[in-house]
């Protein structure tokens, strides 16, 4: 598992405030909160560590104000981190001298912004192919590239267009060819679709899906609708207040919060399609076999399940591919998984 | 309601001690200037002569500094030949030709339809009607050749004044360093009548064109710098990291996404710039400008009033016809074709521009009429005029000149005695003491310090000439201006008219005033004080309204349902809690005021403008400079005293 870490975040820190440094250094690096409201800084980001996996989708969610667009702006170096240490692709990031920064960004980061953050002055096109321009691509080979990305968002047609003449889902569009145009190992999207209307939001997220399927980057998406996150990520991260209060799968978050706020959280989520049988069954079968019929697969989400559970008269076998019992799921176990515990 | 008018008991204490406090320093000032003669009027052998050593410096510089063989007269004389070539150049363009190539000028006609073509391009038909007719108007009325030297200077001095305003911006928003020079420097020079600027530039530059146009540049630029500075620092800042994230370099991400970005903001400075060189243009024909500037000047001058209508009117139409233009021209919203135009179609405004060109041109080599409208075929009704106004005043002059008379001889004349006589320890310790009060050490320091120097340096009577005046106008604005202002706030249809003649009014060269001034008055300090008024009451108006539809809904409909009648709520509740804002709009009339004190000297006076406008001729470089400077003190000690009143107020009545 060492070899596919892509990004790497060891301790990271980010404190605003007159004389940062300073105050990081009086306090050994590790600064309690009430360090920080006593001498008047803002601890956007604390003691922050996690690894983002090649190819997969970290979402990282939280509150306004919960230090998200802080971390990814460490790791981008729009802001650079008061300590702490990230990597990326092996390589010590914050050592990266003004120079490199601006090849990393021209080939190997890709970021989509909340309120778009299109160029007013420019068409579509030229938006979408500015970060080649910037690289002094010719005129002819960046227009060909940008006219593919925009095919692919499915804006054709609409090159010659100003981003005032486009709705926000178009305009972010735009933004997402932009980010994808220079073929981005990592892609950032800080809150993509957040000033858009549900509707739209919804077609976004199957677009945002159907584009990964085909690119397969290493992605670092933040949101503040767990609803979204569940449906897009592969893993998600909890911040609160500036740190990371879990990591893991949406049904580990589901099944397993780490505390009362991300359980708050984990709510309102549709554990019905995220949760699978494997996670809630209780120890059952010595080894042998059973009919398919009467059992369920341990992979299932049990939203695909539960008519069948709460229809039977007893506990229903959970089996592995091979067909072997591993577990089974009563009745009382499957509505407290779908509603909760403390359900009636 | 007593919250808010802040009235209780405590802090009726605190005003007595306020009281007191003044009536001890005013007390102490009196009896010092009856003991002592040196108080009441400064010892003219105590005056540090910073006036001789100010000029001596500049004569030198002019003359002799230098280092080696390289003289500081070479720099000054390469950049005059530098700001020279440009304007030569549109020179021959506009009205003057090379006549040993037997290149004509562009033909009027050329120049009167194509500004029409540029209105069509910016801002459609309207706008190309406007415009052309306008410029129509300057070749009728036979003002062809001085209106084209007056745009010859607006065009060369607005790209050099807007191209020096883009990178002090720039720089400014790039370095703390540069910002801690150059912000106050640019305050100073805001405060500092423009007049002041021209007698250096006498001295290092000479007279003519090319110093009026370097004047100009000077005077026009920061507010291009502000507008640089304001829309740099406005760029949403998506933008700006998108443009980061894109891979751009620090310079790409300057000219490709922070500038393009702040567009609007620039093109708006680019308007400034444009308005401010117009309203140089007399005072540059001091310096030897040619041009309408110079053609109204010595209208003024010469009493010859019908003329000077003309000749101002044709100003204020080439300004208002660049104003229009430039406006439109910011906010032009970019927007992609529905068709794919033909070639022809796209570039039909430079096909139009070349094909009127080449047929004026035709018609021009048929008959020059066409070149140059002959003498005979243009109009003025400058004669006609004089005669209306000669009779107009013969026939008014009984009924005006006993008002003139009187409030001259009942007010004006006491009020000024009363300013000459003020001891200059009263006015210091008065002015100190309100600092303190209003904001502590560091207010009571600076104007305390400001109003030493205009007393050592030796320019106490013609500063208190110059309070006098701008106190007298001043009063007389707000009794006008706030009441138009609250009008305007009771009723829309009032107030739309009012903003629309605000903004108008704004568009015109503040000497302009002096012309209808002088119709009606004559010379004199009433006429001073009503040139004053008509060019400083728009603030005392604009923040009036502004302040009162500001005032929170919450805070009106407690009034109401408290009891109040409309009466009791304007004087109660609404102007308290909005006179912080109307006092801001009144600081603005303050600072108006005082930079026309510097035009209203060209009809006479005996104040700091006049000491300027002497300077000129003899090129007293520090005569006029600490003059000017002097100016610029009262306006900065209005100005923080003011400010420091307003915050203290706002955060009292705990307003934004
Ligand atoms: N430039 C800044 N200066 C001071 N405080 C900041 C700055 N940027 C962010 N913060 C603060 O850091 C905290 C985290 O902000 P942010 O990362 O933008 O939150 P989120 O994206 O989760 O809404 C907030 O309290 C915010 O006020
Ligand atoms: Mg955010």
């Amino acid at each position: 598992m060492t070899t596919d870490i892509q990004i790497k975040c060891r301790n990271v820190w980010k404190v605003f405030g007159p004389t940062p440094k300073a105050f990081m250094q009086r306090h050994n690096n590790n600064p309690s909160a009430q360090n920080l409201s006593d001498e008047g800084y803002i601890g956007a980001v604390q003691d922050v560590s996690f690894d983002v996996h090649a190819g997969e989708i970290l979402i990282i969610m939280g509150l306004s104000g919960s230090g998200k667009s802080t971390i990814i702006r460490c790791i981008t170096r729009l802001n650079d981190p008061t300590s702490g240490e990230i990597e990326l692709e092996g390589e010590d990031l914050l050592a990266a001298s003004p120079e490199e920064l601006v090849e990393l960004r021209r080939h190997k980061m890709g970021m989509v912004f909340q309120n778009f953050g299109l160029l007013p002055h420019r068409s579509v096109l030229s938006n979408v192919a500015f970060p080649l321009e910037v690289q002094g691509m010719s005129v002819k080979d960046r227009e060909k590239r940008a006219r593919e990305m925009i095919d692919l968002v499915g804006l054709g047609g609409r090159e010659e267009y100003f981003p005032r003449e486009l709705s926000g889902g178009q305009q972010q569009r735009v933004g997402i060819a932009r980010s994808l145009a220079v073929e981005p190992d990592v892609w950032f999207l800080d809150e993509p679709f957040s000033a858009l209307d549900p509707l739209i939001r919804a077609e976004m997220q199957d677009e945002f899906l159907r584009l990964q399927k085909m690119l397969k980057k290493t992605i670092v998406f933040i949101t503040h609708d767990f609803e979204e996150a569940t449906r897009l990520a592969d893993r998600i991260g909890i911040m609160k207040d500036g740190r990371m209060v879990q990591m893991g799968t949406p049904e580990e978050l589901i099944l397993h919060p780490a505390d009362d706020y991300v359980a708050a959280f984990a709510q309102n989520a549709p554990r019905d399609r995220i949760v699978s049988a494997k996670a809630i069954m209780e120890p059952a079968g010595d080894g042998q076999k059973s009919q398919p019929e009467n059992s369920v697969p341990a992979n299932a989400k049990i939203g695909t399940i539960a008519a069948q559970i709460i229809g039977a008269d007893t506990a229903v076998p959970v089996v592995d591919d091979e067909g072997i019992i591993v577990g089974q799921i009563s009745r009382q176990i499957m509505s407290d998984a779908l509603f909760g515990t403390d359900a009636p | 309601m007593s919250d808010i008018t802040l009235h209780n008991n405590s802090s009726l204490a605190q005003k007595y001690s306020v009281v007191l406090q003044f009536a001890a320093v005013i007390a102490f000032g009196v009896l010092l200037a009856n003991l002592w003669q040196g108080a009441s009027r400064w010892p003219a052998e105590w005056v540090i002569p910073l006036k001789l050593w100010l000029t001596e410096f500049f004569n030198w510089l002019g003359k002799e500094a230098g280092i080696g063989d390289y003289k500081f007269r070479d720099l000054t004389r390469a950049i005059a030949w530098f700001l020279k070539q440009p304007l030569t150049w549109t020179e021959y363009l506009l009205y003057r030709g090379v006549r040993s190539w037997g290149m004509p000028p562009l033909p009027w006609v050329a120049i009167v339809v194509g500004i029409g073509i540029v209105g069509h391009w910016i801002g459609g038909w309207r706008l190309a009607l406007f415009s052309a007719a306008c410029f129509l108007y300057l070749a009728i009325f036979g003002l062809w050749k001085d209106s084209m030297r007056t745009l010859s200077i607006v065009l060369v001095s607005v790209p050099v004044a807007a191209i020096i305003g883009l990178f002090l911006g720039i720089w400014v928003t790039r370095s703390k360093r540069a910002a801690s020079i150059i912000t106050p420097m640019f305050d100073l020079m805001q405060a500092t009548p423009h007049m002041a600027y021209l007698v250096p530039i006498v001295v290092l530059f000479g007279f003519g064109q090319v110093p009026a146009m370097m004047a100009t540049v000077i005077f026009a630029m920061p507010p291009m710098a502000r507008c640089t500075i304001l829309g740099l620092q406005t760029v949403p800042s998506d933008i700006i990291e998108s443009g980061a994230m894109s891979g751009c370099t620090p310079r790409q991400l300057l000219w490709k996404v922070e500038i393009p970005s702040a567009h609007q903001t620039l093109m708006l400075g680019v308007n400034q710039v444009i308005m401010q060189t117009l309203a140089m243009v007399v005072i540059a024909s001091l310096v030897g400008a040619s041009g309408l500037g110079q053609k109204l000047l010595f209208s003024l001058q010469q009493l010859r009033l019908g003329a000077a209508v003309e000749q101002g009117l044709a100003i204020v139409l080439i300004a208002v016809v660049l104003d229009r233009l430039s406006q439109a021209l910011a906010h032009r919203q970019p927007q992609h074709m529905e068709v794919k135009q033909t070639w022809a179609r796209r570039h039909r405004h430079i096909l139009a521009f070349i094909t009127v060109l080449v047929v004026s041109y035709a018609l021009a080599k048929y008959s020059s009429a066409w070149a140059i409208l002959p003498k005979k075929m243009t109009i003025t009704l400058g004669r006609d005029m004089d005669y209306a106004l000669r009779w107009f005043s013969k026939e008014a002059y009984p009924y005006i000149s006993p008002v003139r008379d009187f409030i001259t001889v009942e007010m004006l004349i006491p009020l000024r005695n009363f300013f000459l006589w003020l001891p200059w320890p009263v006015v210091l310790g008065t002015v100190m003491l309100a600092g303190w009060r209003l904001g502590g050490a560091s207010v009571a320091g600076l104007t305390g310090y400001l109003v030493a120097m205009i007393i050592i340096t030796g320019f106490w009577v013609p500063a208190m000439l110059t309070v006098y005046l701008v106190f007298s106008s001043v009063i007389i604005c707000v009794l006008i201006g706030v009441p138009i202002g609250i009008w305007s706030a009771r009723n829309d249809r009032v107030a739309r008219f009012v903003m629309g003649a605000c903004d108008t009014l704004q568009t015109f060269p503040s000497f302009i005033y002096l012309i209808p001034v002088i119709m009606l008055f004559k010379v004199g300090d009433l006429s001073n004080i009503l040139a004053i008024l008509a060019y400083a009451s728009v603030p005392a108006v604009r923040y009036t309204y502004l302040g009162l539809i500001r005032v929170p809904p919450v805070i009106n409909e407690a009034a109401l349902t408290n009891g109040c009648t409309p009466r009791q709520k304007l004087w109660k509740v609404e102007l308290p809690v909005a006179l912080p804002e109307i006092m801001l709009g009144i600081n603005q009339t303050i600072m108006m005021a005082l930079a026309m004190t510097a035009i209203t000297a060209l009809i006479g006076s005996r104040d700091l403008g006049q000491e300027i406008y002497r300077a000129l001729p003899t090129a007293d470089t520090g005569r006029g400079l600490l003059a000017g400077l002097s100016i610029a003190a009262i306006g900065i000690i209005a100005d923080r005293l003011i400010s420091a009143w307003a915050k203290k107020r706002k955060e009292a009545l705990g307003v934004e």
